[in-house]
């Protein structure tokens, strides 16, 4: 059948520049680009761009340009080009729209509309360069009293603590599995969060078994409805297990790796056959109810001898507030929320653009909620879905989060462009592929130094903003929105973020 | 859910001064030597707000919580109207033995002064509350008062002690109630203000105070936000707009309810820093490490110094980068803390010892026997 969408991306190739190397050709896994023999020159097919711009990158004489298709069809408010083209895809193929990475849709962005405070006069903005700026974190349930005795000048600690893991800054890198990313970008989060001191999450793809021992006290190690990879070696090794129940991207769905990217090492680490979807259930077929929930995160504790925090992550959606405070009590020790901005390997378009709400607003509520209820300190909240930057990571502590989860942040680090292919296994960036050809491009020392390098950088930025408020721990800013304000939002917005707007 | 109405709360800045004089003998001396010292320190308020706590100057009525109320309002009527409502409450749940106007100057001498009493009771607890302690009933009536009862606010609340406070300098104040004439007291702490950004009110003036817990405050809490929320979820409400509260509430939370010694409570307001933590041995790295993970939220982060005064006790602490100043002296029994040693000096020109206490280590006194106190 004829395809009646034309091409997103034009490539404009200066011929003058161009060399004719056929390094365009090498880098593009979707084809685009071929040499004519005969015309001794390279013939680019725009129909095959998915505009990641690594031809652009790599061309050495910087011949190419890629950039949004010029064409457009008659404007027209309600049909965007987006909505025609899905339609038309649609009827060309009678399939769900598959889609990678987070929901690219204009919602507000709550970051965007929200100012920090900083000290004048009265208070002495601390300079992080002279004085000690302090973000460690500790994740996990604090008890409400703590029971201390005295006896003979030593101090005793009677009170039983709940597992803590603790982080230097309260930055970890989100749920990415081995599966959805290739082995040298998931070894690459292991490296950095070894050297950042922080953690990285296994998703539910495992954690292959020669990494263990190197990196499992690194590691959260997630437990998720398919139950792929999971023994109890693996969820011995790790830091810290998180039960998935769901994500941002894709609330009320399972997980979608596509058997082209079940390669055989994949394949061994998740314990299933090779080359076979890897499609885990919506739910949890265990978990039906809250009890089932909380039956399932004592099942855990037993398995971890009540060594390990138990985090259950879920996507924040209309009442989930609610529910978190439901987890709280069911034993969860963090509970770690993923918002509409969530991003994924593989999901169907329409659920991620359109299912679940930002997680500026989530943050807030679910924190108001437990404090409300008294049980905010029986809990640690990590706050995940459309973390950007140093500013929005110290937006969500201000609003109720004690660390935040990066997961598109860190693949942009190691050179991820949101092409939104994920799910093809031909991710030209070797990110997002099990293709050993393609996978190989990253390489794991310069993608860990990369990633160390970000979180580096942004717990500087988050550090001279702590400052600049007056603040030296981090602790002291957690669910301290008196040092946020917000600009151009509603009175509704203002009362769910629970902050004043600016000038007031 | 609900919508809640995001709070619109003022918190209040101020610079400030502060002093506190103890006799460790227990001995009672009158007002007007601290309100020497605090007058010393005049530039550091702006007549804004001055206040005293005094302790042990109700040996009479020892056994009785003293209860401190202002009745604000714009005129006489709505005081006297917040004053019945008061009362009716009290009556219901309180054996009131004694209660009268503080005694006071000539209302002229100070500005828009509220109708300020005192009532001297014990607690007449009933239904579910008989199986709270008298404490936390005293607690509970105070923030019941402060949050349910408009113009009405208890600023003074524990035995044999008292606060005495107001819009106007320290030594104003001090001579509005006549402290150097009518109270002896064997500690004193004392206020002087320096608001930047709050209507002065009257309430609003140091001490802060809960049961017989007081703080003058010299700095403003960064962290209010988070100390705020942390001190709501067991039962403390914040009604007094001003940071200074919550020092008090966490003291009373920490050192009262929970029965931490102030060695440990000082290392949760101000904990020394990781790098410090890190490098101690074994058993306080595990202590120190647990405190600031259990007690974060507690952490009071800005410039502060305080004094606290207790029954029998008065301490002194500072922010953990002492970003606000603070002496300490003795000379015989006697301990002072001020923000200026200038004006120890000057109400004790010889001292035995003069010191600058480091960021975070608390100055602790603590009277030698209650004996004379109690006589």
């Amino acid at each position: 059948m004829k395809s009646f969408v034309f091409p997103e991306f034009q490539i404009i190739r200066d011929e003058e520049k161009c060399g004719q190397c056929r390094g365009c050709e090498r880098q593009c896994a979707f084809g685009t680009h071929t040499y004519d023999p005969v015309a001794d020159r390279l013939v680019s097919d725009d129909y095959k761009c998915v505009g990641c711009q690594r031809c652009v990158v790599f061309c050495p004489k910087d011949a190419i340009v890629v950039r949004p298709s010029p064409s457009y069809y008659r404007p027209n408010a309600s049909w965007s080009r987006e909505k025609l083209e899905d339609l038309k895809k649609q009827a060309e193929t009678g399939g769900v729209i598959l889609t990678g990475s987070g929901n690219d849709k204009p919602f507000c962005i709550y970051w965007d509309h929200i100012v920090l405070n900083a000290s004048q006069v009265t208070n002495p903005s601390i300079d992080p360069l002279r004085e000690p700026m302090e973000l460690r974190t500790f994740l996990g349930a604090k008890p409400d009293v703590m029971d201390i005795t005295f006896k003979d000048h030593e101090v005793k600690i009677n009170t039983k603590l709940s597992p803590n893991i603790m982080v230097e800054t309260p930055i970890l890198f989100s749920a990415m599995s081995y599966g959805a990313i290739s082995y040298n970008a998931f070894r690459a989060l292991a490296m950095a969060a070894r050297k950042s001191g922080t953690f990285f999450n296994t998703g539910e793809g495992g954690l292959p078994r020669e990494m263990r021992e190197e990196f499992g006290k690194y590691a959260i190690a997630q437990v998720a409805s398919g139950r792929y990879g999971i023994d109890a070696e693996y969820l011995n090794c790790a830091a810290a297990i998180e039960i998935k129940v769901g994500q941002g991207a894709k609330p009320g769905i399972g997980g979608h790796l596509p058997g082209e990217k079940v390669s055989a090492t994949v394949a061994r680490t998740r314990m299933i056959p090779q080359g076979t979807d890897a499609i885990s259930p919506a739910p949890h077929h265990d978990i039906y109810s809250i009890e089932d929930l909380s039956m399932l995160i004592t099942a855990l504790k037993e398995a971890t001898n009540y060594e390990k925090p138990i985090s259950v992550k879920i996507a924040a959606v209309h009442n989930f507030a609610a529910i978190a405070s439901g987890i709280v009590r069911a034993g969860a020790d963090i509970i770690a929320i993923d918002g509409l901005r969530g991003g994924t390997g593989a999901a169907p378009k329409v659920i991620r653009d359109n299912v679940g709400i930002p997680i500026e607003l989530a943050i807030s509520s679910l924190d108001r909620r437990l404090r409300g209820e008294g049980i905010r300190n029986r809990c640690s909240i990590i706050a995940a879905g459309g973390i950007r930057c140093s500013a929005d990571v110290i937006k969500a502590i201000a609003l109720g989060a004690d660390a935040v989860y990066i997961g598109s942040a860190a693949l942009i680090a190691m050179g991820c462009t949101l092409c939104q292919k994920c799910y093809t296994d031909k991710c030209n960036w070797g990110i997002c592929t099990q293709d050993p050809r393609l996978s190989g491009r990253l390489n794991t020392d310069i993608a860990s130094q990369r990633l160390s390098n970000l979180i580096a950088a942004w717990s500087h930025e988050i550090a001279e903003m702590l400052g600049g408020m007056g603040i030296n721990a981090l602790e002291s800013l957690r669910g301290n929105r008196d040092h946020l304000r917000g600009v151009g939002l509603h009175e509704w917005e203002l009362d769910v973020l629970g902050i004043k707007g600016a000038g007031e | 859910m609900p919508r809640i109405r995001r709070e619109l709360y003022t918190k209040d800045i101020c610079a400030c001064s502060i002093f506190g004089a103890m006799n460790r003998d227990g001995e009672r001396f009158n007002g007007a030597g601290v309100m020497k010292a605090i007058a010393n320190m005049h530039v550091r308020g702006n007549g804004l707000g001055g206040g005293f706590a005094a302790y042990g100057i109700y040996p009479e009525y020892e056994d009785y919580y003293a209860i401190h109320l202002m009745f604000t309002g714009k005129n006489q009527e709505d005081k006297l109207s917040a004053k019945r409502e008061l009362d009716a409450f009290l009556c219901q749940h309180f054996d009131v033995v004694y209660d009268e106007e503080i005694p006071h100057e000539d209302e002229t001498t100070v500005s828009d002064p509220p109708l300020v009493w005192r009532y001297f009771a014990l607690p007449n607890k009933k239904g579910d509350d008989a199986l709270l302690t008298d404490e936390d009933y005293i607690v509970s009536m105070v923030m019941r008062v402060n949050t349910r009862i408009e113009n009405a606010y208890i600023f003074s609340s524990g035995k044999n002690m008292g606060c005495f406070k107001g819009v106007g300098y320290p030594e104003e104040i001090g001579e509005y109630f006549m402290l150097d004439r009518l109270y002896r007291a064997y500690t004193w702490t004392v206020h002087g203000r320096f608001p930047t950004n709050t209507q002065a009110w009257w309430g609003g003036a140091h001490p802060f105070s809960l049961l017989d817990t007081t703080i003058v405050h010299n700095g403003e809490i960064s962290s209010y936000g988070t100390n705020r929320w942390y001190l709501e979820m067991y039962g403390y409400a914040c009604t007094l707009q001003t940071d200074t509260e919550v020092i008090a509430y966490a003291a009373d939370l920490l050192m009262r309810k929970q029965k931490l010694p102030i060695e440990i409570v000082a290392k949760i307001l101000a904990p020394p820093i990781w790098n410090a933590i890190d490098r101690m041995n074994e058993t306080e790295k595990k202590l120190l490490t647990t405190l600031r993970m259990v007690y974060g939220p507690l952490l009071m982060n800005g410039p502060f110094a305080i004094i606290l005064g207790q029954t029998g006790k008065m301490i002194g602490l500072t922010d953990r980068i002492r970003l606000r100043p603070l002496t300490a002296a003795t000379r015989g029994e006697m301990f002072y803390l001020s923000s200026e040693e200038a004006s120890i000096r000057l109400i004790s020109p010889q001292l035995d010892r003069v010191w600058t206490p480091n960021g975070g280590e608390p100055v602790v006194s603590e009277l030698n026997s209650m004996r004379k106190v109690l006589q």
